[in-house]
């Protein structure tokens, strides 16, 4: 193993190590009764912050394309999770076992969703591609708030805009309500089961990065055409790699839709986007480790800011603000090398 | 009959499109960044004139008046402190920012003025103009804000292409290090996009909330989405592009709700969009760039 290999293999592992720390951490402080309710009512939501982070990191940094629509992907991953698990209610008793396969469905529709997208817009580049993310994921958001999913005697009823538009039978029920989502999601996200995901999106995003393919779809990023010039199929790579990404999205979403007892399409706006770009952006663009620690710390500053009321959100503002200038402006940027540089030679002057 | 007043509508609201989108552009064409904080300077805007007009009793006009030159203040103001710092910075970390700035001016609002929607009084008081016999009824707000939207067209294409200042902005959007060797004064050229595209907004902010009279902190992020679609709907940097795709989008989004569906015609409004992107990939009238190795 020659030692770049080995740096790497490290450099993950010590990731993995991070989120199982954070586990131990949190069931530790739980046994002695440290946590609030407040703190663990956040537990589910962090971590699919974190999946959903590194999931976008995955478009946005590695791949190079801005995506403002990932909150669609969650969206429709968490409607048919959710969906799944209510209409299987009978057949399939054990809700861990539903569950599970609710995950894999959502993910598995989200990436469907990716390649359908995926295919006409990745043509586009730049801002471009970012406003059509954007309006994708405000159409998924759109449908989803007018459309009606009911079941009667083992047939699936589709309608728009209105209830009496399913033409239920007596005994018919009603799974997806309009803006009114699905509701009474049997609560089956824990912790653990958070934290297992976890680990499964840092596996599945982690290796893809570090292999060929991984390889390849950053030689596209960086630049295109020297990418196209050597062989490398753009619109493969590009493909896979916003499916990946809008599958573990999808995942998230069912993650999130099985710890509320409702799920409205409202809450995916591209609102949600935004704030998943902002732990990207803020953790290090093409960084997952950094994505992990920004969605945690970013999920908690304003729940830990509650205190102060209606200044929490004003507050977080202007730490992204100042947090956006400190860390790319130029200025600040070079401010930072000269005072690191001074700091060494006064180290080195002291050591001589 | 109900066809044409859909229209009109549609070209109203297209008009106000229009005169966001065209801050958009201009901006987007000089700074090249996505000022996602556009759009909440047009509630900025709307909130200026409510506090001239509802609250201390002044005449419209004067809410006008304030509500523009608030919003070019704060448009140079935001610009010198939050993106002028970020100059040569990645577009995302500029992108991200402008974020930063749109909660900042959202919470601010909400801190004033709260969440409760307020009744926005119209400041314009004229009767609506009936024609064919009374069967179509335009409303004065209608009527100017499609005025509105043609004389800041005019005058806007007058200044860039008849003034030094204007020039001197089409050659920073051409090119920012030429411009500078030329002698151009780029940062104010860039503070000066920021003045017009704010004062624009301030406009818009005023005329939509005239037209649909209730005012909250968040009124602007739709509006803003709707101009930067529109905007890039008609080529993203140019100024007509933003005018033609402003006023497109109104008249497809009015009769949208119309004949298809009320709920679906943000929906509608959004896959047009990504329609016309496909088939030409830099919008309506943008410019289509050969990238070179």
């Amino acid at each position: 193993m020659n030692s770049v290999k080995r740096k790497k293999l490290i450099d993950n592992l010590f990731t993995y190590g991070l989120v199982v720390f954070c586990w131990i951490a949190v069931q530790a402080l739980s046994a002695t009764g440290h946590m609030t309710n407040q703190i663990n009512g956040l537990l589910v939501p962090i971590c699919m912050y974190v999946i959903l982070a590194v999931s976008l990191n995955l478009t946005v940094g590695i791949s190079g394309e801005l995506s403002l629509g990932h909150a669609g992907f969650m969206c429709v991953g968490a409607f048919s999770g959710s969906f799944f698990t209510k209409l299987m209610a009978e057949a399939i008793p054990s809700l861990q076992a539903r569950f599970i396969i609710a995950l894999v469905i959502g993910a598995l529709t989200a990436a469907f969703f990716g390649v359908i997208i995926g295919i006409p817009v990745l043509r586009l580049r730049g801002d471009y591609l970012a406003i059509v993310t954007l309006a994708f994921g405000e159409i998924i958001k759109n449908v989803m708030n007018v459309i009606y999913v009911g079941v009667d005697n083992g047939m699936l009823r589709i309608a728009m805009e209105k209830k009496a538009n399913l033409n239920l039978s007596e005994n018919g029920r009603v799974i997806i309500e309009g803006a009114m989502g699905i509701t009474k999601t049997p609560k089956a996200s824990t912790f653990t089961i958070g934290i297992v995901l976890v680990l499964i999106t840092l596996f599945i995003v982690q290796n893809l990065i570090n292999s060929r393919t991984g390889r390849a779809i950053m030689a596209i990023r960086d630049n295109r055409i020297a990418a196209e010039s050597v062989g490398l199929n753009i619109t493969k790579y590009k493909l896979l790699a916003f499916s990946v990404s809008a599958s573990l999205a999808g995942m998230a979403g069912v993650l999130y839709s099985h710890n509320l007892a409702s799920l409205a399409a409202e809450k995916f706006d591209y609102n949600m986007s935004i704030l998943i770009l902002v732990y990207v952006v803020l953790g290090g663009i093409g960084n997952i480790r950094g994505s992990i620690i920004s969605a945690i710390v970013l999920t908690l500053l304003p729940e830990l800011l509650r205190g102060m009321n209606n200044y929490r959100m004003l507050i977080y503002a202007i730490v992204l603000i100042i947090m956006m200038i400190a860390n790319s402006a130029p200025s600040a940027i070079a401010a930072r090398e000269r005072l690191l540089e001074k700091f060494q030679r006064k180290n080195t002057k002291e050591a001589a | 009959m109900s066809f044409l007043s859909c229209l009109i509508s549609g070209i109203s609201l297209g008009s106000i499109y229009a005169i966001i989108a065209l801050g958009y552009t201009m901006v987007y064409g000089i700074a090249k960044m996505l000022n996602f904080a556009h759009g909440d300077i047009i509630m900025v805007g709307a909130f200026a004139a409510y506090t001239i007009v509802s609250t201390l009793g002044m005449p419209p006009i004067l809410g006008v008046i304030v509500a523009v030159a608030v919003c070019t203040l704060l448009g140079v103001t935001v610009e010198r402190i939050a993106y002028k710092p970020l100059r040569g910075a990645s577009s995302l970390a500029v992108l991200i920012t402008a974020i930063g700035v749109s909660y900042l001016l959202q919470n601010l609002a909400l801190l004033i003025f709260s969440a409760n929607p307020q009744k926005f009084q119209s400041v314009v008081n004229l009767p609506a103009l009936k024609l064919a016999g009374g069967e179509l009824s335009v409303s004065a707000v209608t009527i100017i804000t499609v005025v509105t939207c043609l004389v800041v067209m005019f005058c806007l294409t007058s200044f860039i292409n008849k003034t030094k200042k204007g020039q001197a902005m089409l050659a920073v959007s051409e090119d920012r290090g030429a411009a500078t060797l030329m002698g151009i004064n780029v940062n104010g050229t860039i503070a000066l996009t920021f003045a017009i595209g704010s004062a624009l907004a301030a406009i818009a902010g005023v005329l939509y909330c005239s037209a649909y009279d209730t005012l909250t902190p968040y009124i602007g992020s739709m509006p803003g989405i709707k101009a930067f679609t529109a905007a890039v709907f008609g080529g993203i940097g140019s100024i007509p592009g933003a005018f033609i795709g402003g006023i497109i989008l109104g008249i497809i989004e009015q009769l949208a709700k119309k004949y298809i569906s009320s709920q679906l015609a943000d929906a509608i409004v959004f896959a047009v969009l990504i329609i016309v992107l496909l088939v030409r990939p830099s919008g309506i009238l943008g410019k289509k760039t050969n990238e070179k190795v």
